[in-house]
């Protein structure tokens, strides 16, 4: 597709992440909003995929979060805390929950599957919260960071904050990679017009399954960062509005390309941070810009900076609703 | 467990059920004829608690308070759809999500500047404070019966309504197909607007009936909103019956699973396992069913038919 | 007489009490244009729908170069060489036109389970999506959004995008639909090339194009097939003379 400039601003946000301990932001306090900010534009870029590449509304993306922070509660809990058991562990139960619930949520679509997701998410959250071993609804305070090959190096802010921006940075390259890719093209054009891809031989059901579990095990990769981040878990990680912030995060940012979840989810760390050292009852600012740049940013923050890559097609039929074949008659 | 406690497992659960039935009731129209998925119509449902407690503690009264609490529902639903909703009808669902979501978070923390974050006190409905002997030697809440006996009243009425008059007729067809009903000359815009008030008073009463009987507190909507949205995706997204069926469902389903399986699972271990793993697979029941009924049937019990 | 492509045994499909589907059987041998025809309602598009595998029978069997498909999904049968255009266009709006094909010519050529290669940056599927493209005559057109295209072009492209299946049987559900009389005369020429080379069945309300292109036609009066004859049968059969065709489209 074209044009570098289309990638000047999410390299130079990048850029400016990777520069930020050296210009000043090495504070504990800067270490830990950035390192929030890195971890939740991994999962909202995750559902990135799954929202603006595939077209499916999830609103149960922080139980992905959820498992892959408890994870790392669990595995600490029974004394395993080496990194090379740890991640993939994390991933792959996120990933394998996103593979069974995704069996049953996709075979809906449209609002259904947004509940469904979300009724997963609850799920997962009872199921959190009755975790008596982990502390139950009060959560479980890990004993250390994981550590790797022996050392503490998570403990290490600067290391921690690196290690952090690579991983932003590879999950943003793969899922690019991904978008374009054959997979990616099969999954755009389901998106766009289901009908068309069935009529040249692909079911999207198997594309969109594979989506759902990769940007699950994404999710649980961020979520185990997280609960590295904070050394904490609780059932807070998967309530389900944080699905919902999650999704603001790629909406905030732009649907169409892939690196707005990344500016979404820095734009809305650094929002609540600074309104609620403004205000008591910061949700009360929070939420009316929420609906404003809902109603008003039709683009996201990728849309301001870049110009559209393209005039989208009128917003019911390109939503992920079930599409009619009337809403399909553009003659 | 004894017969006794079963029948008033039975009971509660039939209580939830109806509640969740005027809570699902509004949510299931407005998606039915409006298209549109409305994730703060849990806040109608809180707010209804909150007006209720507060008017009935400022007149003393609970029934005034719950009297009162209706008109006041109708208006902030009726001026959330005026300010927020009816610019989001032609969005997708993603924006719906999003901005009604936006609107709980506001709602939710000005409840909290309001009435602070601990629960509220709520004034109990006078002529209700004692049981009624149902069976002998088992007494129930009379209010708790109260509850079911409105709910059943309200969905007669709310079938009568949606089944027998002209404007149900009207809500019905455009369920199933909006334009064909703006085509018959019919201000859709009225109709959205009518329906819409309707389902936040259903929501608001819910609200103040469950006031007295469960904890009023900021987070209360949400739970009930997400086993609203139960309801209706298990129910048949539109269909009023489909979301009376299984609201009754999902309050039986829920309140007994948490009653019962922790004794069942007794059976095969330990105590303290059982208790806690029943309770995790209680809070999950609901959920379960709800995948196992849309692995079955994607459209739910009762598909209304889109046409 | 050779095996035939595709025949339809005693297919029936109700809905509610209406048959729009009664007890069809027919069948399309390889490189021949069959047409069927018949008013409005009379279920011409219930009987695409299901040899196409949108729609299931309730009775009957749709069997596809010599197997049994009654039971395949849509997509299945896409695979298996079964191409269908749709009344209402159907593309990939936010695609280019070439991308529209080459996902076609991907569905066809190796696994789409392929992740980290650039899929518009292979040459191997730009290329027959090329060819695809200018065999309908939209070559200059590769680059343009489908979206944007003109609903003619819209139809040329759909066109390409059925050929770029490499598919064996055609399925055509009124290609002529919504087009002028230039675009008209540009597709039937299009689709009298085609033929000898596909199995087509054609439904089309356009009787002057059924008539230049079928090789037999079948008139489907309330989902039950009247009569099948040749062109010339169809043309001199005085029922179909005077309860469907018009006089004056006799001419």
């Amino acid at each position: 597709m074209t044009g570098r400039a289309r990638l000047l601003l999410p390299v130079l946000v990048l850029a400016g992440l990777a520069a930020a301990p050296f210009l000043g932001f090495d504070t504990g306090f800067a270490y830990t909003l950035m390192a929030r900010a890195m971890i939740l534009g991994m999962a909202a870029l995750s559902l990135s995929l799954l929202v603006g590449g595939a077209g499916l509304v999830s609103l149960g993306q922080a139980a992905m979060l959820g498992i892959g922070a408890y994870a790392v509660a669990a595995l600490d809990h029974a004394g395993v805390t080496n990194a090379l058991v740890v991640f993939p562990a994390a991933a792959l139960l996120a990933g394998l929950f996103a593979l069974v619930t995704g069996a049953v949520s996709l075979r809906t679509s449209g609002v259904h599957f947004i509940m469904i997701t979300l009724a997963f998410g609850q799920m997962a959250f009872f199921t959190a919260s009755s975790l008596s071993a982990l502390g139950g609804d009060d959560g479980y305070t890990l004993y250390g960071r994981t550590e790797w090959m022996g050392t503490r190096l998570l403990e290490d802010r600067a290391a921690f904050h690196f290690i952090l921006l690579a991983l932003l940075a590879g999950t943003w390259l793969l899922l690019s990679a991904l978008i374009d890719s054959r997979f990616g093209r099969v999954l755009r054009a389901s998106r766009e017009n289901a009908l068309r891809a069935q009529a040249v031989g692909f079911s999207p059901f198997p594309y969109r399954l594979v989506a759902y579990t990769v940007a699950g095990a994404i999710s649980g990769l961020a979520g185990a960062l997280l609960a590295n981040a904070t050394e904490f878990v609780s059932p807070a990680t998967l309530a389900w509005g944080r699905s919902g912030e999650l999704l603001f995060m790629v909406i905030l940012g732009g649907v169409g390309q892939l690196y707005g979840a990344i500016l979404g989810a820095l734009a809305i760390v650094l929002l609540e941070e600074w309104l609620s050292h403004l205000l008591n009852y910061w949700r009360l600012a929070f939420g009316p810009l929420l609906i404003l740049s809902v109603l008003f940013l039709r683009n996201g923050l990728a849309g301001i900076t870049a110009p559209p890559r393209r005039r989208r097609a009128p917003p019911k039929a390109a939503a992920p609703k079930a599409a009619t074949l009337e809403a399909r008659a553009d003659a | 467990m004894s017969l006794n406690l079963l029948l008033v497992q039975l009971l509660n659960g039939a209580q939830l059920g109806i509640l969740l039935f005027l809570v699902a009731a509004g949510l299931t129209l407005v998606f039915g004829v409006m298209d549109f998925i409305n994730l703060a119509h849990g806040v109608q449902y809180m707010l209804g608690a909150y007006v209720a407690a507060t008017l009935g503690t400022l007149l003393g009264s609970f029934w005034l308070g719950l009297l009162l609490a209706l008109p006041v529902s109708l208006l902030i639903g009726l001026l959330l759809e005026w300010v927020v909703f009816r610019h989001l009808y032609r969005r997708d669902h993603l924006a719906q999500v999003l901005a009604t979501f936006g609107v709980i978070l506001t709602v939710e923390d000005a409840v909290r500047a309001i009435w602070g974050s601990s629960p509220l006190a709520v004034p109990q409905p006078e002529g209700f404070a004692g049981g009624i002997e149902i069976m002998p030697g088992l007494t129930y809440p009379s209010f708790r019966l109260a509850i079911i006996a409105a709910g059943l009243l309200v969905a007669l009425g709310l079938w009568l309504l949606v089944d027998r008059t002209r404007a149900g007729m009207l809500v019905r067809a455009g369920a199933t197909n909006a334009p064909m009903v703006s085509a018959l000359g019919v201000d859709i815009h009225k109709l959205f607007t009518l329906v819409f008030g309707i389902g936040a008073m259903l929501a608001g009463f819910a609200g103040a009936l469950a006031g007295p009987v469960f904890a009023v507190a900021p987070g209360m909507g949400d739970g009930v909103l997400i086993l609203a949205f139960v309801v209706i995706v298990i129910g048949g997204i539109g269909s009023i019956r489909g979301a009376f069926v299984a609201a009754i469902l999902v309050g039986l389903i829920d309140t007994l699973g948490r009653a019962m399986l922790p004794d069942l699972l007794r059976l095969v271990m330990d105590a303290s396992s059982a208790r806690q793993t029943g309770a995790a697979l209680a809070s999950m029941l609901v959920y379960i069913v709800m995948a196992a009924i849309l692995f079955l049937s994607p459209a739910g019990l009762f598909p209304v038919r889109r046409g | 007489m050779p095996e035939p492509l595709l025949e339809l045994r005693g297919l029936r499909k109700r809905f509610g009490g209406l048959t729009v589907t009664d007890d069809v059987s027919l069948t399309v041998l390889p490189g021949e244009i069959h047409a069927v025809i018949g008013p409005n309602g009379a279920g011409k598009t219930t009987l695409i729908h299901q040899i196409s595998g949108t729609l299931r029978p309730d009775e009957g069997e749709v069997v596809f170069a010599g197997q049994r498909v009654t039971d395949w999904s849509f997509p299945r049968r896409a695979r298996a060489g079964l191409a269908r255009s749709f009344q209402i266009t159907c593309i990939v709006p936010g695609f280019t036109a070439l991308e529209n094909v080459a996902l076609a010519v991907q569905a066809r050529s190796g696994s789409s389970f392929r992740f980290f290669r650039p899929a518009h940056l292979e040459a191997r599927l730009n290329e027959a999506a090329r060819a695809a493209l200018e065999g309908v005559g939209l070559g200059h057109r590769a680059g343009v959004v489908a979206g944007s295209m003109s609903h003619g072009e819209k139809r040329q492209l759909e066109l390409a995008v059925a050929l770029a299946m490499e598919p064996r049987l055609l399925l055509l559900d009124e290609p002529l639909a919504g087009a002028g009389p230039e675009e008209t005369e540009r597709l039937v020429a299009l689709l009298r090339s085609l033929r000898q080379r596909y199995g087509i069945l054609l439904v089309e309300h356009d009787m002057g194009a059924v008539f230049a292109l079928a090789d037999r036609v079948s008139v489907l009066v309330y989902g039950r097939v009247v009569i099948t004859g040749t062109v010339e049968e169809i043309r001199s059969h005085p029922e179909v003379r005077s309860a469907y065709l018009g006089e004056d489209e006799m001419a």
